[in-house]
């Protein structure tokens, strides 16, 4: 048994991505939306850490800790307006978010 | 031993992620999304970054989801009868697009050469947060900048009037 | 590699011993402590001061009927007692409970007793496993489709990560006093000077404050509270499933006190005491047992004694107060750090 190389990481992480990026386009509860952002982000911290440690070096994952002080920051932000939004239609259905249309 | 930790902590992240992203009822959604999370924590800790295991777990599982739950059990867990994108389009285009991301991600990363990685650095929490604090010490105050501002609007978002 | 394998696997027995037999043996104190507070005699029947107490009561759990509500949640009213129990058991094994200093075991030293003595990141782990305690009650509260369980899941769930930040806080302190993530390493740090107590105390105060919070322990059980939620988030539990929330909430009392002990009184060492063999490791695991234990009755007195906190003074305690209070003592330490301290 070999070791897995950062070839499997990264193909992980773009199924991730992919799964991720497919439940915020076909998704239409906020909360569902939110969800596969957080997704994407991960999977991008996971390329990242791979490509770390491909390369030797930790800027990568630095870089990972500042994506997930930004992700909490996205998500405390992201919640309230849904929060917010629920106060006012009673349901979190982005669909609907369309009073600024005309 | 490795690679076989490494194909469960993957099957285990994708069929995860895939009920995270598809099923009906929200509290299922995050709580596999925990498990996928968890998951990619055991990835990182095979890839010899075990302070971001950590922090992994820390803010993502800990913090992050359950927030989430929170704000589900605040709002009573609306569940959505119908909750796919209406249009047939923009069922097609969703679905094109994510194929086209994984597709492409994973013919990138098979055309890569197999190089055999760099030797690891040294330790992993010592050295992390030497480069945080030196090289990256702007990119870190920013962070911390953004926080507090995201505070703030969260705040301000779900205050009441008077 | 063999012969490794099975001292730590002996280490995790020795471990699972202790976390496991401390749960009657609190029970016991628990409600014997309880009526001595009270003034009355408890339960006294049962062998010599009611101490075969705690074996009754978990035949009687033991042979309740196991229900499960109507509307619940089938799969994930099954699974919170299980995270919680999980959660409470994985935490302790970066705790070192005891020094086995000069002790050779199949030709492997024993170093200090902790089971997971490669782990470079000690402390980080030991709250990235705890912050998912948290699940076990929501989940709890939310599966049984309860008005009260789901009042107490989002009550602790809210206060549950309210109080991290505080402990976390507090954590950081000793952390950036001993410049290591290892807990051995905290221990180590605190030999021939003070311990992290006496040039720590906000941040020991804090700690022991938020430790309350986080194990649901009165005063701050709110998602339980009795008078209100009738017993909050396993209102609907019984039989072996409530006995495994009363489990876990023993167990972490237990890691809480272990790691009060081991960040700020000098874990298993005593000052100008220094043995080495089988004698230092009994004396070691004796002392750290008695710290442990004093903390543990800590507990039972402080519940016994206050009344409940109301949830806003709970969350102004906790943001208003611990989180500043945290704040300036990890100030003070880094510019003690900064200025090199000997004693810090």
């Amino acid at each position: 048994m070999m070791a897995p190389s950062t070839v499997h990481f990264v193909i992980l992480a773009a199924l991730l991505f992919g799964i991720g990026a497919a439940g915020v386009l076909l998704r239409r509860s906020g909360i569902a939306i939110l969800l596969g952002i957080e997704l994407m982000l991960n999977a991008g911290n996971l390329a990242l850490v791979a490509f770390a440690r491909q390369h030797g070096s930790l800027d990568g994952q630095v870089f990972v800790f500042f994506v997930m002080a930004v992700a909490a920051a996205e998500v405390a932000v992201g919640l309230a307006l849904l929060v917010a939004i629920f106060r006012k239609q009673q349901a979190i259905d982005v669909d609907r978010l369309a009073i600024m249309r005309w | 031993m490795v690679m076989a930790v490494f194909v469960v902590a993957a099957v285990l992240a994708v069929v995860s992620a895939l009920a995270a992203v598809s099923h009906r009822d929200p509290v299922v959604n995050v709580l596999s999304l925990v498990v996928t999370f968890f998951c990619v924590a055991v990835c990182f800790a095979l890839l010899g970054a075990h302070f971001l295991a950590a922090a992994q777990v820390l803010i993502y599982a800990g913090a992050i989801l359950v927030l989430f739950l929170f704000v589900i059990m605040l709002l009573g867990a609306p569940q959505t009868a119908n909750d796919e994108a209406r249009r047939p389009v923009q069922r097609t285009a969703g679905l094109a697009l994510a194929a086209i991301v994984v597709v492409g991600g994973a013919l990138l990363a098979l055309t890569m050469q197999a190089v055999p990685p760099a030797a690891p650095v040294g330790s992993n929490a010592h050295a992390i947060g030497t480069a945080m604090l030196t090289t990256h010490a702007f990119s870190f105050e920013l962070v911390s900048v953004l926080l507090l501002a995201a505070m703030v609007g969260a705040l301000v978002l779900v205050r009441r009037k008077q | 590699m063999a012969a490794e394998l099975i001292v730590v696997a002996g280490k995790l027995l020795v471990l699972a011993t202790l976390l496991l037999t401390a749960v009657p043996v609190m029970v016991w104190v628990e409600r014997r402590g309880a009526a001595f507070i009270q003034d009355r005699l408890g339960p006294n029947r049962v062998g010599p001061w009611g101490i075969i107490q705690p074996i009754a009561d978990s035949v009687k759990l033991l042979f309740k009927e196991d229900v499960t509500p109507a509307g619940a949640n089938r799969w994930l009213y099954f699974l919170a007692p299980m995270i919680s129990v999980f959660v409470a058991m994985l935490t302790f094994i970066v705790v070192p409970f005891g020094d086995g200093k000069g002790v050779t075991i199949l030709g492997v030293p024993l170093g200090s007793l902790m089971v997971a003595s490669e782990l470079e990141v000690g402390v980080l782990y030991l709250l990235a496993i705890s912050s998912l305690g948290v699940y076990g009650i929501v989940l709890a509260g939310w599966s049984s489709s309860n008005k009260y369980s789901l009042l107490g899941g989002l009550r602790s769930s809210a206060q549950l990560i309210s109080y991290e930040l505080a402990m976390g806080l507090a954590v950081l302190g000793v952390i950036l006093a001993t410049g290591s993530l290892r807990l051995d390493e905290v221990v180590a740090a605190q030999s021939g000077k003070p311990w992290n107590v006496v040039p720590q105390f906000l941040g020991f105060l804090v700690f022991v404050v938020a430790m309350f919070a986080e194990t649901n322990r009165l005063p701050f059980d709110l998602a339980e509270a009795e008078t209100e939620l009738v017993a909050g988030y396993h209102v609907e539990y019984s039989s072996m499933k409530f006995a495994a929330f009363m489990m876990s909430e023993y167990i972490n009392m237990v890691t809480a006190s272990a790691l009060v002990v081991t960040l700020f009184l000098g874990g298993w060492t005593l000052p100008g005491v220094h043995l080495e063999g089988w004698l230092g490791l009994a004396v070691s695991l004796a002392v750290f047992l008695a710290k442990v234990s004093v903390f543990m009755w800590l507990f039972v007195w402080v519940r016994w004694s206050l009344p409940r906190f109301r949830y806003d003074q709970l969350m102004r305690l906790g943001w208003k107060g611990l989180l500043p209070i945290a704040t300036v003592n990890l100030v003070l330490v880094a510019v003690g750090v900064a200025l090199g301290w000997k004693w810090i």
